[in-house]
């Protein structure tokens, strides 16, 4: 930590001034997002007003998404297949990634390494022949459709993350155990599995803020109004033509971004935690 | 490094006291999961499976569907490179090509560099630290669908912001068309992308920072080093680890990205912002041409490769 030296004005100009312009910048998008979800259309569509306030709040834009859109549809919908691709990815690596760090075989340093590659192919690589299967399952416009696609990227993040937790816990406690008669499964779920919560939540916390913000799967999978997810409902149903409806656009912009920001208010330690720690490998 | 583990290192008790329950005599599955790699197996299973059927084989998939004429409706014969062959002649493709590659480089760079002065920013004591430190998160945590979208209200031809600023502050007499021309198009989805990417880089890189003992720095005071010669010459070199990672990873999904692009400006105005994302999207799903699509995102494949062999390389010397 740096120790502060100098008088107040150099500290102005090399820290708070800066520091100022990138909250700035960094929060106005938001902020623009609140103003526009609040203002009647007279002033969002006049070129002479002040766009930065309003003296007419209303909440027209917030009941037009919620009367007349399916909106509310795609909040659940999206919490569904966040949910629950989050638990199956977790699941999965959760086992995969005790194997990974625990276990002797001869196998695991390369399947390591594979699953590590999995983590870095993008969805744009895989999307035109993953719509194929999709349609060959018969998920086609189907929940599961997403729900079975984003574990690909859930998964090898999930058990890199769980790999590298499961790597910090002492691997004696788990050999007392064994001295006292634990077989190795119970050692694993009654001992490893409780000491990993915290890595558990960090990588479930991660991996449900990714599906909540997918896209493109959902983007290619998902055809239908009913199904739609929030990000891709608030993009397709609420331009029609060349219109944008701006007003509950921004409205279903941010009722769309407050859940996750507010799960990860929540558990930002974690988060960070999280980042650093996956980033780091 | 090891000490940077410390968050979850200290979550771990050292000395627990588990009650196992009384052991019982193991079954036959009892026994046979007593063997690592028997167990293994098992564990990873799922996993794999998954894996299996939806990356392994839809990869090979795809590059089939690389090498085939399919469009929707109709099953693909064989056509070797034609495909590619097509794209090479395509100047939307070259563009895209060219997009790509000046996105993702000008990106990272910009990403790199206002992420570095964040995390240094950051790296303070001050007032409401914690909170400031949430909030620059923000972007790189909200659906970058939604805030694309608020970009693109602040961009609009007629109700932009920004031009309403110029405009009364008397900078400019005429309005801006910022997504309306190519080049200033780009420059949009640059920006837009260093907003959303720039905070991953400024986290990543602060909890580089406090890895950094700050007697190194006293010492380096002490022998006269100014503070620009203590950041390139004591910092730098000790983060340099954890800044490479950081800017692999940000460059991969740069590279490959879709969905900004995609909302921002679909590739326009006249197919001048495409990237290969967007195109492939474009002729697989707009123009049903899934062989050709296939083809393109295949395109991106080579890039991919180089930066993962880079990367594995560089983390298996560091281990």
């Amino acid at each position: 930590m740096a120790v502060w030296y100098g008088s107040p004005l150099k500290r102005a100009v090399t820290f708070h001034i800066p520091l100022a312009l990138l909250v700035g910048a960094t929060l106005f998008p938001f902020y623009w997002m609140v103003i526009t979800s609040i203002r009647p259309d007279v002033e969002l569509y006049s070129v002479k007003m002040n766009p930065f306030f309003t003296l007419h709040p209303t909440l027209t834009h917030f009941y037009y998404l919620f009367e007349l859109t399916m909106f509310p549809r795609w909040a659940w919908n999206t919490l569904f297949i966040a949910t629950v691709s989050t638990g199956i990815s977790l699941f999965c690596g959760l086992l995969a990634g005790y194997a990974l760090a625990r276990l002797k075989f001869r196998w695991a340093p390369p399947l390591g390494t594979m699953i590590f590659i999995t983590y870095l192919v993008p969805p744009t690589l895989l999307f035109i022949p993953l719509g194929d299967v999709v349609k060959t399952f018969g998920l086609g416009d189907t929940p599961w459709a997403v729900i079975l696609t984003y574990p690909t990227f859930l998964i090898p993040f999930c058990t890199w993350l769980l790999m590298g937790y499961f790597k910090t816990i002492p691997r004696e406690i788990e050999e007392c155990a064994r001295i006292d008669g634990a077989s190795r499964i119970q050692a694993m779920v009654r001992i490893s599995f409780p000491l990993a919560v915290p890595g558990i939540l960090s990588a479930g916390i991660f991996a449900f803020t990714l599906s909540w913000n997918e896209f493109l799967y959902a983007l290619v999978f998902l055809s239908s109004p009913q199904q739609k997810t929030i990000p891709i409902g608030v993009f397709t149903e609420l331009v029609r033509g060349d219109v944008f409806y701006w007003g509950p656009l921004m409205a279903g912009a941010l009722l769309g971004s407050i859940p996750v920001a507010l799960v990860y208010s929540f558990f930002v330690e974690h988060y960070v935690t999280a980042l650093t720690g996956a980033v780091k490998g | 490094m090891a000490e940077r583990a410390s968050p979850a290192a200290s979550a771990v008790p050292v000395s627990v006291v588990v009650a196992v329950p009384e052991a019982r005599r193991p079954g036959r599955l009892g026994r046979l999961l007593e063997r690592e790699h028997v167990l293994a197996g098992v564990l990873l299973a799922p996993a794999l499976m998954i894996l299996a059927v939806f990356i392994a084989y839809p990869f090979v998939l795809g590059i089939w569907l690389a090498v085939s004429d399919k469009v929707v409706g109709r099953p693909g014969a064989f056509v070797g490179l034609e495909n590619f062959r097509v794209n090479l002649n395509d100047t939307i493709f070259l563009r895209a090509f060219q997009n790509t590659f000046v996105y993702t480089f000008i990106a990272t760079f910009f990403k790199l560099v206002l992420g570095m002065l964040a995390a240094l920013l950051l790296n303070h004591h001050f007032r409401f630290k914690r909170i400031v430190r949430a909030s620059m998160l923000l972007p790189w945590i909200v659906p970058t669908v939604l805030s694309t979208l608020a970009w693109q209200w602040m961009f609009d031809a007629t109700f932009s912001v920004f031009n309403w600023v110029l405009l009364n502050v008397g900078v400019i007499s005429t309005r801006i068309l910022w997504l309306g021309d190519g080049t200033l198009a780009m420059g949009c989805l640059i920006l837009v992308n260093v907003w959303r990417g720039m905070p991953f880089f400024a986290i990543t890189l602060l909890a580089g920072l406090q890895t950094v003992n700050p007697d190194l720095h006293e010492a380096a005071e002490i022998d006269g080093a100014n503070a620009w010669q203590r950041f390139w010459r004591v910092t730098l070199p000790l983060i340099k680890p954890i800044m490479l990672v950081v800017v692999l990873f940000s460059m991969i999904a740069t590279f490959a990205d879709f969905q900004l692009i995609y909302v921002l400006t679909r590739g326009g105005p006249y197919s001048s912002t495409h990237v290969f994302g967007t195109y492939a999207y474009e002729i697989a799903m707009r123009a049903a041409k899934l062989g050709q699509g296939a083809s393109i995102s295949l395109s991106l494949f080579p890039f991919l490769l180089v930066v993962i062999v880079f990367q594995l390389w560089y983390i298996r010397r560091s281990d």
